[in-house]
């Protein structure tokens, strides 16, 4: 396969995640605006941090109202991480690698793209948000069905499995470290309605909120919450899960572990999510964090060596 | 050739039914035109959801295109395809020889059949092309042959493409499309196929492998990026192949062989299947500014390292200034007399012809002699004065630079319109492959369709639209 389909197919599903998890973020936001409890312009401000363009949507707005933080992830030409440039990138880039995917998952991408175009034509009210949330998820789950069913399993499914799960795992760190505060023992009163608040929400920004509640019952806290983010191997947006797929999925590009982003897959696994959840919270959950998404960052950058992306 | 009587395929010029349509016919007249209004629409979602459209030159970068598609099929009989396909294959036989003829000895400028300036001062003419013996001997392996019809027998060739003609991927998803719209219409009519194009595409270009190649042939596409107006449908030959689709920077020179940059490192490439033209193939050794092509592709060409399909130069055979030495040309190296008949063309270079085309601009096309697309052109008899006026300085300034030919009228065959059936103005592309001792040509091709009334333009950058063409197992 070409280094350049690998870097599309990477790229490719990569955006699409991002446009999904995108989605999430909103509607978590929209929730806690509707439940009145916190100061709206700070969620929104940790929100657009999560999405990871809180500075560039500063730059270009005077104040944070909630409608145009909603108008800017959703569909602002000036943000290049807003759902509709993410679902045009995710079509572009399979354009791009249209002879590695199935003409099935092609055309599932190109619906999707089209509903986002429709939808996102104009600004979206409140009353049609949770409506265009929905399609544009269900758009994305249709390219992530038709791959699973019809993609051969070679090189070119690793790889977009690998650019699904790097996206993922940076996802859920951003949303742990934007909300870590929130976690920490020392500044939350256990158990008072403003932290259920908050804690639920973090757990709907990874749909992760009724998993949670079946498998560490109706009095899981902050430990359990990033137990099961991080280390929960059965959450499939948690940072073990996610690691885990994309270390398999290397795996199988390289079976006799030579390249460097194995072991350095390898390496992240074993230095940061081999232990319990109690070494997180020592080492300093924000700290944690912030080494994790460093750690993640590298091993993009040697996939993209190791595999001839670019040159 | 008369410019009064226009031949309708469906309906003559009598208004009496043809047999090739009467199948239809009788399916046509049962169905609610309700429901073909709606298939009208469905086939034209199908073409979006499917990604088929061409990008506009000049447009911004989002700007994709449908090109329009008309529902009713455009039907050949099997006696009619008989003649015109043994009239493709012997032209196509002719442009090969031609080509190697004029790479070599040149043997028909020394029988004084063409004028040397002809070649020595053609701009399509690659000087490196001289003395090479492409694998196989194979100088195009994929032709495009537009044909145009005047009447029941009079088929004519308006222009033959032998760089890279484009449009076969239209070809296929209007049969695609049309037999999962109307699969009743394919149990009435025996259709001969065109879906095997793909396969006999592949096969017939790894027949042209060069002799280095190992085991099966790897073939691979060479497109010069998204942003081509078609990009579509080098994507779509890729992947119906099965092959790669590479860019000029997914490739370079490594031990003598033309690799492809993969996740494993370079692999040699056997056969490319190019859609970048000639100037744009070799920086080193045709135009330097280049992005698009390979440094020193041309030398592993001359070398026997690679097959590069079609040929570089092929385009001195379908200069349009060529095109009317044509008839010579199939005489020349078949022996036969031409099955297919050339457009009545006048050569602006030659005095006598340019003082005719002059006196009587307002009956005739003129064209650019390495003009394409309709661009450049100048149809006199819809030609306002002003155009006319401007156009004859143009062509009497640089004369060598048109050819004129009489205004045909071109048969017409019905659209589904609001009004219900209308006649409108057809040409047809017939696609060929070309591999050692076999030429294939597939039934039927692209028929473009003037979708304006009374409009002879078909190009798709104009406004034409496209058809499903059917050639009939009788």
């Amino acid at each position: 396969m070409l280094g350049k389909t690998a870097n599309g197919l990477f790229w490719m599903s990569r955006y699409l995640e991002r446009a999904e998890n995108t989605t999430r973020l909103i509607e978590t936001g929209q929730r806690l605006a509707l439940t009145r409890l916190g100061d709206d312009a700070r969620e929104w401000a940790s929100v657009l941090q999560s999405a990871g363009s809180y500075p560039a949507f500063m730059a270009s707005h005077e104040e944070l109202t909630k409608e145009a933080a909603i108008n800017w992830m959703l569909r602002d030409r000036d943000n290049p991480s807003s759902i509709r440039a993410c679902i045009e990138s995710a079509r572009q880039n399979a354009r791009l690698v249209r002879t590695a995917i199935t003409g099935e998952a092609w055309e599932a991408i190109n619906a999707a793209y089209m509903t986002a175009r429709e939808s996102l034509a104009r600004k979206v009210t409140d009353r049609d948000l949770p409506e265009v949330l929905q399609r544009l998820r269900q758009g994305t789950a249709l390219v992530r069905g038709m791959i699973l069913g019809t993609m051969m399993r070679t090189e070119a499914f690793d790889f977009q499995r690998i650019g699904t799960f790097l996206e993922r795992a940076d996802y859920t760190a951003r949303i742990l470290d934007v909300k870590y505060y929130v976690l920490l023992p020392s500044v939350s009163a256990v158990g008072s309605t403003l932290d259920n608040v908050h804690w639920e929400s973090i757990l709907r920004a990874v749909s992760g909120r009724g998993g949670f509640r079946v498998e560490y019952g109706a009095s899981g806290g902050p430990r359990e919450i990033v137990h099961f983010l991080v280390l929960d191997r059965r959450m499939p947006r948690s940072l073990a899960f996610c690691v885990g797929k994309i270390e398999d999925n290397l795996r199988y590009l390289d079976p006799e572990g030579r390249t460097d982003s194995l072991q350095k897959v390898r390496a992240l696994r074993a230095q940061y999510l081999s232990h319990d959840v109690a070494a997180v919270f020592d080492y300093g959950l924000h700290e944690f964090i912030q080494s994790v998404l460093s750690a993640l960052g590298d091993v993009a950058v040697q996939i993209e060596r190791d595999f001839r992306f670019y040159e | 050739m008369s410019a009064t009587e226009i031949f309708d395929e469906m309906w003559g010029t009598d208004g009496q039914l043809r047999a090739p349509y009467s199948g239809f016919h009788d399916w046509f007249d049962n169905e609610d035109p309700g429901r073909l209004r709606a298939k009208q629409r469905e086939a034209e979602e199908l073409f979006r959801l499917t990604g088929i459209t061409f990008n506009v030159y000049g447009k911004a970068e989002a700007e994709e295109r449908l090109i329009p598609f008309d529902i009713i099929p455009r039907i050949i009989s099997g006696l009619e395809w008989t003649r015109l396909s043994r009239g493709i294959e012997q032209r196509v036989r002719a442009i090969n020889a031609f080509l190697h003829d004029i790479y070599h000895r040149q043997e028909i400028v020394k029988a004084g059949r063409i004028p040397e300036e002809m070649i020595r001062r053609n701009a399509a003419f690659l000087p490196h092309m001289i003395g090479v013996e492409p694998p196989g001997g194979v100088y195009t392996h994929i032709v495009g042959i537009d044909l145009v019809r005047t009447g029941p027998g009079e088929f004519f060739v308006l222009e033959d493409n032998a760089r890279t003609p484009s449009g076969v991927s239209y070809m296929l998803e209007n049969r695609e499309t049309m037999l999962r719209m109307f699969p009743e219409l394919f149990l009435r009519n025996r259709v001969r196929p065109v879906q095997t194009y793909p396969f006999d595409l592949r096969r017939s270009l790894a027949a042209c492998a060069p002799a280095c190649a190992e085991g099966d042939p790897v073939v691979a596409v060479l497109t010069p990026g998204i942003f081509n107006s078609a990009y579509f449908e080098h994507a779509f030959l890729a992947d119906q192949m099965g092959v790669e689709l590479v860019e000029g920077h997914d490739l370079r020179v490594v031990d003598g062989r033309v690799a492809m940059r993969t996740t494993r490192g370079y692999k040699p490439i056997d056969v490319l299947y190019r859609r970048v033209d000639d100037d744009f193939l070799d920086p080193l050794n045709f135009n330097p500014e280049s992005a698009l092509g390979v440094p020193g592709i041309m030398d592993v060409y001359r070398a026997g390292g690679i097959t590069i399909a079609n040929a570089p130069g092929t385009g001195i055979a379908d200069d349009k200034a060529i095109y009317s030495y044509m008839p010579e040309i199939v005489e020349f190296y078949t022996g036969e007399r031409p099955i297919l008949q050339n457009v009545q063309t006048w050569r602006c270079s030659e005095a006598d012809a340019l003082a005719y085309v002059l006196d009587h601009l307002e009956d005739l096309v003129v064209k650019e002699v390495h003009g394409s697309g309709g661009y450049g052109m100048l149809i006199g008899p819809t030609a306002s004065r002003k155009e006319i006026a401007t156009f004859r300085r143009k062509l009497t300034a640089r004369p060598g630079n048109y050819i004129a030919q009489p205004t045909l009228s071109l048969s017409t065959v019905p659209v589904f319109s609001r009004a219900g059936l209308a006649p409108r103005h057809v040409d047809l592309r017939p696609f060929v492959l070309v591999s050692p001792g076999r030429i294939n040509v597939t039934p039927g091709g692209l028929t473009r369709v003037a979708l304006k009334k009374g409009s002879l333009v078909v190009n798709s950058s104009q406004g034409g639209g496209t058809k499903d063409t059917w050639v009939l197992e009788d």
